[in-house]
């Protein structure tokens, strides 16, 4: 540390090419923040301490299938079973058949199977009472600018009412806010009471049927037990079941989008590649120039080792510089590319973990590409240096 | 003045950049010819090649940092193209999927196959509507197909690893109506049978499709009798009779699409006309080709999109390292080229010879780009849960011509950026002072 202003005015010494390489290198960091991003959100997803108390029960025939709704008081008689809820899955779309918002009927107590979606208590109350009542995500709400109090009218591109008609009015009666990032998808999304829904449909469209139940668990360490004791109430049935705690059913799910890991190992596997040869280039030049200036070091008394750790610390320096740039940046943009994308695309903020890994990446590629120009200069003979052979 | 030249260089470049953009093959062409007959040509410009001669004849002493720019481009142009070929092999196979002269009908304000249901009176409503053709007994030459998702096996998966397929239930007549489809081992199913043939997409997929073995389709056994190609989105699909596939999900008589073979493209038209204003049904009608396309529009446009934002960081970056690398180019040359200049060489030729070499190191480096990603991805085969369906498309990556050629214009475009300011430069520097450069 003695030293530190050495370091700082060796990296300086050619300002051009330091800002140069610093931008090459915040470039590739700032690609490493996003993707990071990417790659965490999908990790992310249903992970949460919560949600390994979660399981879901769907149909082992297709997740398009449906349940029968008594299934869901034997669920409950499963020994650690602490609560049971359902859903449905009703396709709305709002104004275009298809502009999709993503809009469940459920049963009364399916909100408080998550406890990381803060609904108002005002609202919870005003939900329950209220038949055509529905609870809207804030993205949702501030994506069409709906307020509480609100009518507003859905489409469902599937179920018909008992006119026969396929447009449902709703009330806005609370908004909620997923306060995790696992659950992120439910400031999005829109419940409405099944009950209701049941009710109000064309008879021979749904018949007392739910897409899926949702059931919390007393121990999350009997989680497996209870999800085959729960299938095995419905085995050889026409309803076999299938139920897999949140986190396993969803990572199904993203695997099933594409091998997303692959495509963003092998990005960064050319993005760090190039870095290397970019930054390593830059440092070659940097100790070549300075040959003589090295050999005034050493003849001031600096130790080989000293000379070793300065240019090793000037890289590493280089890099970090640049890479705390880029991933601050990518801090920056995520937000901006998440609401640019309108909802398609949901990232998480970098995350610490995902600074500590860039960090520990940034700290390697100096060291490794300091590695040549340190060694030479520390192997370098003070007479040859000065006199510029 | 200097800021004002700067800015102009700025304006220049963004103009020249939004222009390159656009430019055909052609243009590129005729740019080329007419800049070696400029080369050629005029004074100005064999001094430009005679330049260029000596920078590049010297280009192995600077081996090491001309690499870079090389290794640094191709490194952008692989990823870029990479990850293009992956939206166009998936746009592509739908595309294939489909033709225009056959018509897909579906329930009215359904986005997709999926969200529809058409009762048994509307499909008999559908098959008489006039423009279907009919085959030899007179029959009307359509199938009520019926859409539904099933969980199977993974291959290469763990135990648990299950993945969606999309089993689609047919009539007789899907076969007339898609020549595409043909059976390539074992035979077809017989109707009425839970006898099920799998796509050739599927069984590279998924676990024990293959004839012979029996399958489970939630708490049913089918039989597996024969596989398909169809080299399209099919390909992906596991096909039964309609009849059955209907029974078994507990659909009843409804099912999710008609499909049609109309008598020619232009029966399209009437088919619609006559179907859109029938009081007895509400459907929407379109070609199976415009249909499938449609599907494809938004995934592919999410993964050009990322394609092109991941190009552009990664491109920036290089930019850069090519400013690096040709700045320093520039000032080992700084001598050299200033006793040129105080021989009487202009600024221009200079200009053009270090722009020169930049740019054939960005093609060179655009190349081992294009060709490094057309070797690993060509052909590899990538799946997706696809919108609209209820099971996986599998699809290939392909690399294009059209593909590698943009690849080639980023490469040159990186090329141009990174080596227009280092020539400035060196056209700029005063000779004096560059002489006594070391």
């Amino acid at each position: 540390m003695k030293y530190f202003h050495l370091i700082w005015a060796a990296l300086f010494r050619r300002k051009t090419r330091t800002v140069l390489t610093l931008v090459s290198i915040a470039a590739a960091f700032l690609l490493f923040g996003m993707l990071d991003a990417v790659r965490t959100s999908f990790d992310q997803a249903g992970k949460s301490a919560n949600g390994a108390q979660r399981l879901q029960t769907g149909s082992k025939l297709s997740f398009i299938d449906t349940l029968p709704q008594g299934l869901g008081d034997k669920i409950a008689g499963v020994h650690g079973v602490k609560s049971v809820a359902y859903a449905n899955w009703f396709g709305g779309a709002y104004q275009d058949p298809h502009n999709q918002v993503f809009t469940f009927a459920v049963s009364d107590n399916y909100i408080d199977q998550y406890p990381e979606v803060q609904v108002g208590d005002d609202a919870r109350k005003a939900y329950l009472n209220t038949r055509t009542g529905i609870l809207v995500g804030e993205k949702l709400m501030e994506k069409y600018h709906w307020k509480v109090g609100d009518k507003i009218p859905l489409q469902s591109n599937i179920f018909p009412q008992q006119d026969g008609s396929k447009n449902w009015t709703f009330d806005i009666v609370g908004v909620m806010h997923p306060a995790d990032q696992s659950v992120a998808f439910y400031g999005q999304m829109i419940l409405m009471h099944w009950k209701y829904f049941d009710d109000a449909v064309m008879k021979g469209y749904n018949d007392g049927h739910v897409g899926w139940y949702v059931t919390r668990v007393n121990d999350v360490n009997q989680a497996d037990q209870i999800a085959k004791a729960i299938d095995a109430i419905s085995i050889n049935s026409d309803h076999e079941t299938r139920t897999q705690t949140e986190a396993a059913a969803t990572a199904s799910w993203m695997k099933q989008l594409a091998d997303i890991g692959l495509i963003v190992g092998s990005i960064m596997g050319a993005v760090f590649f190039t870095l290397l040869l970019l930054t390593g280039n830059t440092m070659m030049q940097a100790v070549r120039e300075r040959t003589s200036e090295l050999a005034v070091l050493k003849t001031l008394g600096f130790s080989d080792r000293d000379v070793l750790a300065m240019v090793l610390a000037e890289s590493v320096l280089l890099v970090l510089l640049g890479g705390v740039v880029g991933i601050a940046l990518a801090a920056m943009l995520i937000p901006v590319v998440s609401a640019g994308s309108g909802g398609m695309l949901n990232l998480p903020t970098v995350g610490a973990d995902s600074w500590l890994l860039g960090i520990a990446l940034m700290l390697a590629i100096g060291a490794v590409v300091g590695a040549i120009p340190a060694w030479r200069a520390m192997r370098l003979n003070i007479v040859d240096a000065l006199a510029g052979r | 003045m200097r800021f004002l030249f700067n800015l102009f260089v700025l304006v220049v470049l963004v103009v020249a950049l939004l222009v390159w953009a656009q430019l055909p093959w052609y243009a590129v062409l005729a740019l080329v010819v007419l800049f070696a007959a400029w080369m050629g040509l005029s004074r100005r410009g064999r001094q430009a090649a005679s330049v260029t001669g000596v920078g590049i004849s010297t280009l192995r002493q600077r081996l090491g940092s001309s690499s870079v720019v090389v290794i640094g481009i191709a490194g952008v142009v692989g990823v870029l193209v990479a990850l293009l070929a992956m939206g166009e092999g998936y746009s592509e196979t739908l595309r294939k999927t489909g033709s225009d002269d056959t018509a897909i009908v579906l329930r009215g304000g359904s986005a997709s196959e999926v969200s529809s249901v058409l009762t048994h009176d509307s499909i008999l409503v559908i098959e008489q509507a006039p423009g279907i053709a009919r085959d030899k007994q007179g029959k009307p030459m359509t199938s009520g197909e019926i859409v539904v998702a099933a969980n199977l096996p993974v291959r290469g998966g763990g135990p648990d690893d299950e993945g969606s397929v999309q089993v689609r239930g047919v009539d007789d007549q899907a076969w007339a109506i898609r020549p595409n489809a043909k059976i390539i081992a074992g035979r077809a199913f017989q109707s009425g049978m839970r006898e099920l043939v799998v796509g050739q997409g599927a069984q590279r997929q998924f676990v024990g499709l293959q004839p012979g073995h029996e399958v489970k389709l939630g708490a049913q056994t089918w039989n597996v009798v024969g596989v398909f190609a169809s080299g399209d989105a099919y390909d992906s699909e596991i096909w039964g009779d309609a009849g059955v596939v209907a029974e078994t999900y507990r659909r009843g008589s409804s099912r999710t699409s008609v499909f049609a073979k109309l008598t020619d493209a232009k029966a399209m038209d009437t088919f619609k006309a006559t179907l859109a204003s029938d009081p007895r049904v509400q459907v929407d009608v379109d070609t199976t080709l415009n249909y499938f396309s449609k599907q494809s529009e938004g995934m592919s446009k999410v993964m050009r999109v990322m394609g092109i934002t991941v190009g552009l960081i990664m491109a920036i970056g290089a930019i850069f390292g090519a400013l690096n690398t040709m700045f320093a180019a520039v000032a080992a040359r700084a001598r050299e080229i200033a006793t040129l200049r105080a021989m009487g060489f202009r600024g221009v030729p200079v200009v053009v010879a270090v722009m020169l070499e930049t740019m054939l190191l960005a093609l060179l480096g655009g190349l081992i780009g294009g060709l490094l990603a057309w070797l690993i991805f060509n052909g590899w085969t990538a799946s997706t849960l696809a919108t609209g369906t209820t099971g996986q498309l599998a699809f290939t990556f392909k690399v294009t011509p059209g593909l590698l050629w943009e690849g080639l214009k980023w490469a040159l475009a990186i090329g141009f950026v990174g080596g227009l300011f280092p020539a400035l430069r060196a056209a700029r520097l005063p000779v004096t002072t560059a002489l006594r450069e070391l």
